[in-house]
């Protein structure tokens, strides 16, 4: 690590988090000429923004999250001119299989109630229509909700594509670097200490995904984070079959084949978190579940063999939506974590939003939903 | 070419991709096919090149095949089975993409 | 729910077995899961079965491997033979296959003796069918009887050697040993024949071994450099140069030798501590005197540990099989102070062979047109490309170029992505990472997965 010299260690605005969120802020503030840097205590994309599902989904989000998401997908579009690399992303359906009657009434009355708010991306499709994206299907399925130009990317590829485009901008990221707290200096500046020195900032970011609630704590602001270690895995490569990210009403269920042949599944069986260590680890007995599901709804999935498993650390918040916007206790402090395992397609737009939102001090997009203050029951005390 | 050095007694038949194979008791499906002039067992992932047993100790995974049905298997770590059906898996998948 | 014994083995050669006989003796609970349908490993594969013609084959340190065997078989360990380990959680709870079904199995402590993998070799054309690891002609011997005959061994190390010398008492001679020793080894690992005399015996055999190969009339080339392996969908023939001049030779066979490495599989699996080891040009796990890792609970004896051989791994698993009775309190027989000045002794023998056999500079950092990850085809050059791009380091690489994430998991090109990737680093191999190793540790078919035993209730999961 070099050291660096004590202009460096000061910038309009210090972000603690390279994930996707973080670097995302970090790229758009870039982009509107304020000098950024970067804490990571590992190294970028190292946990839940590089080995999560890399769904870019719109379909079936909590309807706080959807101009976001919308937003996100805008920007999504235009990704590999962008970024300077496609970051894997295809444009696909996504859609959410129902199996009963009863499921197919909960999606009805879902798309209905988008549509009441000005939103048509989410349609009802027939068999007839999911067969033209999965050629291996049961006959168990009867329909689904479905977001025909939502999609997928590399997570990873992704994340790293942001961090590099932000530091093309001039973001400073300092990887190996744990933000170990943060103060106020008298003269109005945070002050990150980290092992390597003290870095400052008038603005403070955090978006340190699982981590973000020990500092907020200090700050004087605790939320309830739940560690949360989703499992994924990957098979063998099978024949074209599935051009679709699909998810199913009443099971836990992410499923999609990459354009290489393999299919990579989640959906939210919990592995075994371990923040401490920095570890999650994969279990098999939940899995089995997973196994059950995709040979029961894709035939020609009795053929796969898993080659890897695997399991990211994420935030959970209780009511599934993060923590996002001016922490209600301090000035010049923000947050943007606890995406709850669905943060990775809003990393684009939401870095937007909050590079808006702290270089100006307002945003369009209603935060209002994520604030912390429904965790902290505060008020803005500021 | 592979050869053995030694008589195989009662041989132990099946087939690999529906041609007879005689192997001695024992043997794993990689030595038997091998001793029988075999060596391109399987299209490579990506560009479906032709690709033998490699390491022979379950290592490598350049030896997978389908055996009676069931893909993926380590010719060098099954033995051989009288009637056992082995074939070539296919080459699927597009390419190196991701 | 899972059965629990008080020591699970990983691994039936020679360290494996040592630590299970050891274990058994002193009365504990000993599982011993293997993954050939026999005990012995690869250093004893198929013993059981051979008559004198492969005895005599095979030579007096083959042999040698009867009398673990039969005290295994004697001892009450119990064995699951064709039972491939895929698992092993934080909770010690051993995740395994046998016949095409899961089953699990919990153990106080676990030793993995799951010993070598061949150092990758990758060089042009090393993915054509006919292309072998030298460690894999050795396997078709001991197992089949099965030899090549239209083989080039090529590389260097004492295996390559000794395959070359058994083929010849096969009536199998290999048409040429082409060894790739750059000049100058000798002298440098003259400075360690001292402390190497101290285990003599193998010197006067390593020196027999040539003196048969070359007795036999086999082609030996020296200095090899710029190996290509000829051939468009199998191997037609070997190019390189030596003696001052270019060399073609036709074959249908290559056996590829740079030395062996620890397996790390199961170390990484549990997120052992790894030092590299300069002598060895390799990565292993850190070992306490007792060869505990830092994961506690988790052994490793023989070459897993670091490359010591198969009677180094023997000492090293009673060794491991004693510790174990002792901290269970049993009483424990043998003497562990006269094993370690034997182990000591044994191992006397390698910074000879490692100052000696060192890797060829070439295969530590191949050219761009090669093919590094075999199940993926990703050349160095792709590596390198990733490494240009500003990936740090092995994980990286492999997630935007996928080196290490086909079935093989990285066995075959983990330390060579890591060397090219220090290398273009411009940092020392010491400073290279590893890939972070994901159960399973095998590819496992969805159907077994869907099978898997109930060995808890399922949790309540909310609907994403």
């Amino acid at each position: 690590m070099t050291q660096p010299s004590q202009p460096a260690r000061s910038a309009d605005v210090v972000v603690i988090g390279g994930g996707i969120h973080g670097s995302s802020a970090a790229l758009y503030l870039a982009q509107r000429g304020l000098s950024v840097i970067v804490l990571e205590k590992d190294s970028v994309g190292r946990h839940a923004s590089g080995v999560n599902a890399g769904g870019v989904r719109r379909l079936g989000r909590h309807l706080a999250e959807v101009p976001i998401a919308v937003r996100s997908r805008r920007i999504w579009a235009t990704v590999a001119d962008f970024l300077g690399d496609d970051c894997g992303f295809e444009v696909a359906p996504q859609m959410r299989l129902a199996r009963s009657e009863e499921h197919l009434v909960a999606m009805r009355a879902r798309v209905a109630e988008m549509q009441a708010l000005g939103y048509h991306h989410e349609v009802m499709i027939g068999t007839n229509q999911i067969r033209e994206y999965i050629h291996s299907l049961s006959d168990e399925v009867v329909g689904a909700v479905a977001c025909l130009d939502d999609g997928f990317a590399q997570p990873y590829q992704t994340t790293f594509a942001i961090h590099r485009k932000a530091r093309a901008l001039g973001a400073r990221f300092h990887e190996g670097v744990r933000a170990l707290g943060l103060t106020r200096e008298a003269g109005g500046d945070w002050r990150v200490a980290t092992a390597e020195g003290d870095f400052t900032a008038p603005r403070v970011l955090l978006a340190g995904g699982l981590w973000s609630g020990e500092i907020s704590a200090t700050l004087g602001e605790p939320v309830p984070i739940i560690p949360f270690a989703p499992m994924m895995l990957v098979t063998t490569r099978l024949p074209p079959f599935c051009n679709a990210v699909v998810g199913a009403a009443g099971v836990p269920l992410s499923f999609k084949q990459m354009p290489n042949g393999t299919v990579v599944i989640g959906g939210g069986r919990p592995g075994r978190p371990d923040a401490a260590t920095n570890r999650a680890e994969t279990t098999f007995h939940p899995l089995r579940l997973s196994a059950q599901t995709c040979i029961s709804l894709f035939p020609i999935m009795a053929e796969a063999s898993v080659v890897r498993t695997w399991a990211g650390l994420e935030a959970e918040m209780p009511d599934q939506i993060p923590v996002v916007g001016p922490s209600l206790r301090h000035e010049g402090l923000y947050y943007a974590f606890g995406f709850s395992g669905h943060g990775f397609q809003l990393g684009l737009g939401m870095g937007e939003i909050m590079a808006e939102l702290i270089a100006t001090g307002a945003t369009d997009v209603d935060l209002a939903p994520f604030s912390i203050g429904r965790f902290t029951g505060g008020a803005p005390a500021y | 070419m592979a050869r053995r050095l030694q008589g195989i007694g009662t041989p132990v038949r099946f087939t690999f991709e529906g041609v007879a194979v005689e192997a001695a008791a024992g043997d794993t499906v990689a030595a038997a096919l091998l001793a029988a002039g075999h060596r391109d067992l399987r299209p490579s992932a990506v560009s479906g090149a032709p690709r033998g047993p490699y390491c022979l100790m379950g290592a490598c995974f350049d030896c997978l095949v389908r055996i009676d049905g069931a893909p993926n298997r380590q010719a060098c770590m099954t033995e051989v089975a009288p009637g056992m059906d082995v074939r070539r898996m296919a080459h699927v998948g597009k390419g190196e993409g991701r | 729910m899972v059965r629990e014994v008080d020591v699970a083995v990983i691994g039936a050669g020679p360290a494996g077995l040592a630590a299970a006989v050891e274990a058994a003796a002193a009365g504990l609970s000993v599982t011993v899961l293997d993954e050939q349908p026999a005990p012995g490993g690869q250093v004893y594969r198929a013993i059981e079965r051979a008559d004198s013609g492969r005895l005599a084959i095979l030579g007096q340190d083959y042999a040698e491997g009867r009398e673990l065997v039969a005290a295994f078989r004697a001892s009450r360990a119990e064995y699951l033979p064709a039972a491939t380990v895929w698992n092993i959680g934080t909770d010690r709870l051993i995740d395994y296959s046998q016949g095409g079904e899961i089953a699990c199995l919990r153990a106080t402590a676990i030793v993995a003796a799951t010993g070598a993998l061949e150092r990758p070799c990758p060089v042009p054309g090393w993915t054509l069918p006919g292309v072998t690891t030298a460690g894999g002609l050795q396997i078709l011997l001991k197992g089949a009887g099965v030899v090549e005959d239209d083989l080039v061994l090529a590389g260097a190390g004492p295996l390559l050697w000794l395959i070359a010398s058994q083929l010849v008492a096969a009536g199998a001679p290999p048409r040429a040993v082409v060894e790739t020793l750059p000049r100058g080894r000798q002298a440098a690992a003259l400075a360690r024949l001292p402390g190497a005399l101290r285990a003599a015996g193998y010197l006067r055999k390593g020196v027999a071994l040539m003196n048969a190969v070359r007795r036999a009339g086999v082609a030996v080339h020296t200095h090899a450099e710029g190996l290509e392996i000829e051939g468009e969908t199998r191997v037609t023939g070997l190019r390189f140069r030596a003696e001052g001049g270019e060399h073609r030779l036709h074959c249908t066979a290559v056996g590829l030798h740079q030395g062996v490495i620890p397996n790390p599989q199961v170390t990484r699996l549990l997120r052992c501590e790894h030092v590299w080891d300069a002598s060895q040009h390799a990565f292993r796990p850190v070992l306490d005197d007792d060869f505990q890792t830092t994961f506690p609970g988790l052994y490793v004896a023989g070459d897993a540990g670091g490359i010591g051989g198969a009677r180094a791994a023997a000492l090293q698993g009673r060794l491991v099989g004693m510790h174990l009775a002792a901290r269970a309190g049993r009483k424990v027989a043998g003497k562990p102070a006269a094993l370690r000045t034997a182990l000591a002794r044994d191992l006397a023998i390698r910074p000879f062979l490692e100052a000696l056999y060192a890797p060829d500079p070439a295969i530590l950092n191949p050219a761009d047109s090669t093919i590094v990850c075999r199940c993926e085809e990703v050349t160095a050059g792709r590596v390198r490309a990733a490494v240009k791009l500003g990936a740090p380091g092995a994980n990286q690489v492999k997630s935007l170029v996928r080196t290490g994430m086909g079935p093989c998991q990285g066995r075959v090109c983990g330390v060579a992505v890591s060397a090219i990737i220090a290398t273009a680093r411009g940092a020392p191999p010491d400073t290279a990472d590893y890939y972070r190793i994901r159960p399973p540790l095998k590819p496992l078919a969805l159907t077994e997965l869907a099978a898997y035993p109930m060995i808890a209730p399922d949790l309540e999961i909310r609907e994403p």
